[in-house]
């Protein structure tokens, strides 16, 4: 061993395609936040799998073709690279007052406040479902969920690099103070939580999980996609390549509802069971019952839909206006891009009913992007409905009113049933165990948690995919448990 | 008809609670009870009507809890301390309006920082979320901030970046005046939009505590009973209650217990007869609380209170008040001889005068002060003549009348007990340049003085007769309300605080001013302009050149 300072190579660290080598200050920046971000994956990352090799993607490139290689690491030597999609020649901005401007490449003084705010609201997020799934791991149901679980969770901190990538390179101190402070708050920490709501949640069991990454990993989707619109550069190519991961995060969501999904209807016929709301009969299979499901379902898409804010919102309509944040593919939309004369529909509580009231579509921002994320989450619900109908079981989800049990925004203090009826607190309290999870429900999901360590097989609740990460077979070991 | 008397029955943006030494102020705004139509009070942002409240909650906990030595002011919002001034209301609102609603805000704060100062009821600050702009500025108010330490939750002052307007009601220059930041960290300060928290917001004196958010309460309570411990009210007094204040408003006159207001609008004046007391002082200070809010000086602070701000935001075109008095003025010194004890009513009522006649000195209408046979100009009376712009008194008696000629008299209260927001007593303001006429005055306390000797005394401004008397002031008031207001309004405002500046001369003199042109600018408030755009998600078009 040597006493002397290792030398790291950050270019060999962190495989990136910003030029990391030539940048001497944006490397002095980094190289005072990494030892930081270790520090926190070790305290706060995956618990008791630190020294576990895992096989896992690793993101070296941004060629659609080949962006990625896969192979056994032990998790904080992940190599969290800084991408940016391609430069799209000539890109002009795309909407707002300075459409067709040719785009920015440094951040304009003028809105280098709202900027900012946006990218610490987007990086706060990333850390914070790490430490939301920390202790998962612990009762994976398979080795191949377990390496999904590490899989989104490297991702995601590589998400916070990507911000703090932004943060130090263009935000000057007061961007490496929010750097900094990233690793400070902690997601459920009573004195310094995390920026949002859901991200303060409790992630305890894998139900909870699949939940998480359909629901709430589709949120970072929307707003990816929305700050991929940018008209500054960089954070429009640095979320486009996030994306691309993305993708990935929503899939372990809807694939992993699938498959519970599809564990129980086949255990249900084999038992002979028709009733789907016989939930002793059902939960004696081991297998988790279909309404448990749709109360989870209720639970996490009202706290997901909070973290669109306000529907009407003159904040989200000025990063419009300025041109820092677009609207779901704003490109494919057909309109004039800056909107002064377009109206959105929008619902609104109007004395005590839920009416659909014509707002300036600038200020209805954020109720159309919460409106493009639910059409979005219910393709996934219907995928679900046809595993449910071809397996024969009578049975249907859905997802619940947007606004139904709701903390922020329009309907916030509102009793709202499922159906989307307003209703008053004594009966929405009546009905609290029907609409959402129980506390049976939880002691029910937790006796279910227990880790499936063997290569190749599931817990008595979960189908095994229908093929294996990288094209590995059934057997396949993703996760080397030591002994 | 915007009313300023307000109850806690009433209430709808405050709770008011008390526990023992302990007052909580908890806002809570009702966003749906705006003041006008066109905006909701999102947020925990504020209008008029809130402020109304607030300044009612400040009377009442001073009178009505002798026994409360700290006051906790809060926000029943999880999130947001108070987000300001409504900015909806403000780009809707007149300029008239804005004016006034700024001005009479700022009265509030300032009298939360006298009650702290020299009412022994302290005042702090439990910022539990974000303050931006007017929130921030409403804890500057406070002796002492308690900011929570949760990594996200900020102090700002972010109207310039994001309004185009100054925090106009008293926050850039208690950010310097108060608490001492550094200039430079001011000017960074006050524009940025984000604003600060925790640990830097302590270190550049913006805050005075931190706590985590785990620990946040306890802080407060702690904090609470140390303040209280610094406090000298008693702890056992019974307080005074204020009953609703009588007023009957006619189409040409307001009447109130202990004045009346007549209103001429072919003359757009409005002349304040004030009245003095009906009987002879009450024996004991015991006495004189047991008459509670009957008691003549503090009914007539009332009255006297509320019919300034009717008529400053209700009878805008009034823009000369003549103030007359009528009574018997002997009596009135065995009033002041009980307010000039030590006892916590008496200070109350005391500094209530203060805070009342400094309103007087800051409205924006002419004053001159007509007295005449029959008046009682006396000592806490005489204060009016002296917040006049002008003062006229009627030499000898009316002819075929045989009320005794006016007289003057001065007495202690006019040579500190209620000095103008410059630090001086307003015959040391009168009296800039010659400090000898004030010291002759002094001696003359408790004498008599007719006309020729007010005016020897550089008392009065001019002393007429009988003959002249009407002649002289139609005159005076016809060219008066042919002048053009705004210039009267600067000039006025310039000429009556003479001498050192304070922080709240600064406040009134420098940065109302300042916000108040800026109030007129089209940067600010034209159809480009960024008070009018902002939540219509376009940015404003700015004219950049300086002037
Ligand atoms: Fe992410
Ligand atoms: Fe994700």
């Amino acid at each position: 061993m040597t006493a002397l300072k290792q030398e790291v190579n950050y270019d060999d660290l962190i495989p990136n395609n910003v030029n990391l080598s030539e940048d001497r200050r944006l490397r002095k920046a980094l190289e005072a936040w990494h030892p930081g971000f270790i520090d926190w994956w070790k305290d706060m990352g995956p618990d008791g799998f630190q020294d576990t090799p895992v096989y896992l993607r690793t993101a070296i490139g941004v060629d659609p073709k080949g962006w990625a290689e896969f192979g056994y690491v032990n998790m904080p030597e992940y190599r969290w690279g800084i991408l940016l999609a391609p430069a799209e020649e000539g890109r002009t901005i795309p909407f707002g007052k300075h459409k067709g401007e040719p785009v920015w490449q440094e951040v304009p003084g003028e809105y280098r406040a709202m900027l900012r705010r946006l990218v610490v609201i987007q990086g706060d997020t990333e850390p914070a479902s790490v430490e939301q799934q920390r202790h998962l791991g612990k009762t994976a149901p398979s080795l191949y969920d377990l390496r999904n679980l590490f899989q989104v969770n490297v991702e995601e901190g590589r998400h916070l690099w990507a911000m703090v990538y932004l943060l130090h390179k263009y935000f000057g101190k007061d961007g490496r103070e929010e750097a900094e402070n990233l690793l400070k708050r902690t997601s459920g920490d009573k004195d310094k939580p995390r920026m949002l709501g859901a991200f303060n949640e409790e992630t305890p069991d894998w139900l909870s999980f699949f939940m998480f990454t359909f629901f709430t990993d589709r949120d970072g989707k929307m707003q990816l996609e929305s700050l991929a619109q940018s008209g500054f550069d960089p954070l429009s190519r640095t979320c486009r390549f996030m994306l691309t991961e993305e993708a990935h995060h929503m899939f372990v969501g809807e694939s992993g509802i699938s498959r519970i999904i599809q564990r129980t209807c086949e255990a249900m016929n084999e038992a002979g069971i028709t009733d789907p709301t016989d939930v002793e009969a059902v939960r004696k299979l081991g297998v988790m019952d279909l309404p448990m499901i749709q109360r989870k379902m209720n639970f996490h898409l009202a706290v997901t839909l909070d973290l669109f804010g306000n529907e009407v919102s003159t904040n989200a309509a000025s990063a419009y206006e300025a041109g820092i944040k677009g609207r779901y593919q704003e490109t494919r939309i057909d309109d004039d891009h800056q909107l002064h004369n377009d109206t959105y529909a929008v619902l609104k509580v109007v004395d005590g009913e839920l009416k659909m009231v014509e707002e300036t579509a600038l200020n209805a921002i954020n109720a159309r992007l919460r409106d493009d994320y639910v059409k979005d989450a219910d393709g996934g619900v219907k995928r679900w409905n046809k595993l449910i109908k071809k397996a024969g079981v009578d049975y249907e989800l859905s997802l619940p009113h947007i606004a139904f049990n709701r903390q922020i925004g329009e309907f916030s203090g509102l009793f709202v049933s499922p159906d989307g009826e307003v209703i008053d607190q004594a009966t929405f309290e009546a009905n609290r165990d029907n609409w959402l999870p129980t506390a049976s429900d939880l002691a029910y999901l937790d006796s279910l948690m227990v880790a499936v360590t063997e290569p190749g097989e599931y817990a008595s609740w979960i189908a095994p995919p229908k093929v294996g990460i990288d094209n590995k077979p059934g057997d396949f070991e993703y996760v080397r448990l030591a002994g | 008809m915007i009313d300023f008397r307000t109850s806690p029955d009433q209430y709808r943006h405050w709770r008011l609670t008390t526990d023992g030494p302990v007052a909580h102020v908890t806002m809570a705004v009702n966003e749906n009870a705006g003041l006008f139509d066109g905006y909701q009070l999102k947020m925990n942002s504020y209008d008029l009507g809130v402020d109304i409240e607030l300044n009612d909650v400040v009377q009442r906990l001073r009178f009505e809890h002798p026994e409360v030595k700290a006051v906790v002011l809060a926000s029943a919002n999880e999130k947001i301390f108070c987000a300001g001034a409504n900015i909806r209301m403000l780009g809707g609102a007149s300029h008239g309006h804005k004016v006034n609603f700024c001005k009479f805000t700022n009265e509030t704060r300032n009298a939360i920082e006298e009650a702290s100062a020299e009412s022994g009821q302290i005042w702090m600050c439990a910022v539990n979320g974000t303050a931006a702009g007017g929130g921030y500025e409403l804890a500057l108010a406070t002796d002492h901030i308690l900011l929570i330490d949760d990594g996200t939750t900020t102090v700002s002052l972010p109207e310039v970046s994001l309004l185009a307007v100054l925090p106009g009601t008293g926050g850039l220059t208690r950010v310097t005046d108060k608490r001492k930041v550094r200039r430079d960290r001011a000017d960074i300060f006050c524009s940025m939009e984000d604003g600060v928290r925790g640990q830097r917001a302590l270190d550049w004196r913006l805050v005075d505590e931190l706590a985590p958010a785990s620990q946040f309460d306890q802080a407060v309570t702690a904090r609470a009973q140390e303040l209280a411990r610094r406090s000298d009210r008693p702890d056992n007094a019974n307080g005074v209650l204020f009953s609703p204040l009588d007023r009957e408003i006619g189409e040409h006159s307001i009447h109130y217990r202990h004045l009346s207001v007549e209103l001429d609008s072919s003359r757009r004046t409005a002349t304040l007869i004030v009245h003095g007391p009906q009987q002879d002082a009450p024996a004991s200070v015991a006495d004189a609380q047991a008459q509670g809010d009957s008691f003549w000086p503090l009914a007539l602070a009332r009255d006297l209170d509320d019919a300034i701000l009717h008529l400053r935001l209700n009878q805008p075109e009034m823009g000369t008040w003549l103030i007359k008095s009528q009574g018997d003025g002997p009596r009135i010194a065995g009033y002041e001889s009980l307010l000039e004890q030590e006892h916590w009513l008496m200070r109350e009522i005391r500094l209530f005068w203060k805070r009342t006649l400094k309103r007087l000195d800051v409205t924006s209408r002419t004053l001159f002060a007509l007295i005449e046979p029959g008046s009682c100009f006396s000592g806490l009376l005489a204060e009016l003549v002296f917040c006049a712009d002008r003062s006229f008194m009627l030499d000898g008696q009316w002819e075929q009348d045989d009320t005794p000629a006016a007289e003057l008299q001065l007495s202690a209260m006019n040579f500190g007990a209620l000095p103008m927001s410059n630090g001086l007593t307003r015959l040391e303001t009168r009296f800039y340049g010659e400090p000898q006429s004030v010291e002759q005055a002094r001696e003359q306390q408790g004498q008599p003085l007719d006309a020729m000797a007010a005016l020897r005394g550089g008392l009065i401004t001019e002393a007429y007769d009988d003959i002249d008397w009407d002649e002289e002031l139609r005159l005076l008031i016809e060219e008066r309300s042919s002048f053009s207001p705004d210039a009267l309004i600067g000039m006025e405002a310039n000429l009556r605080f003479t001498g050192p500046e304070t922080m709240e001369t600064r406040i009134f003199g420098r940065l109302t001013a300042w916000q108040n042109w800026i109030f007129q600018r089209p940067n600010a408030v034209g159809r480009q302009g960024a008070l009018q755009l902002y939540g219509s998600g376009s940015r404003p078009t700015y004219n950049f050149e300086r002037i």
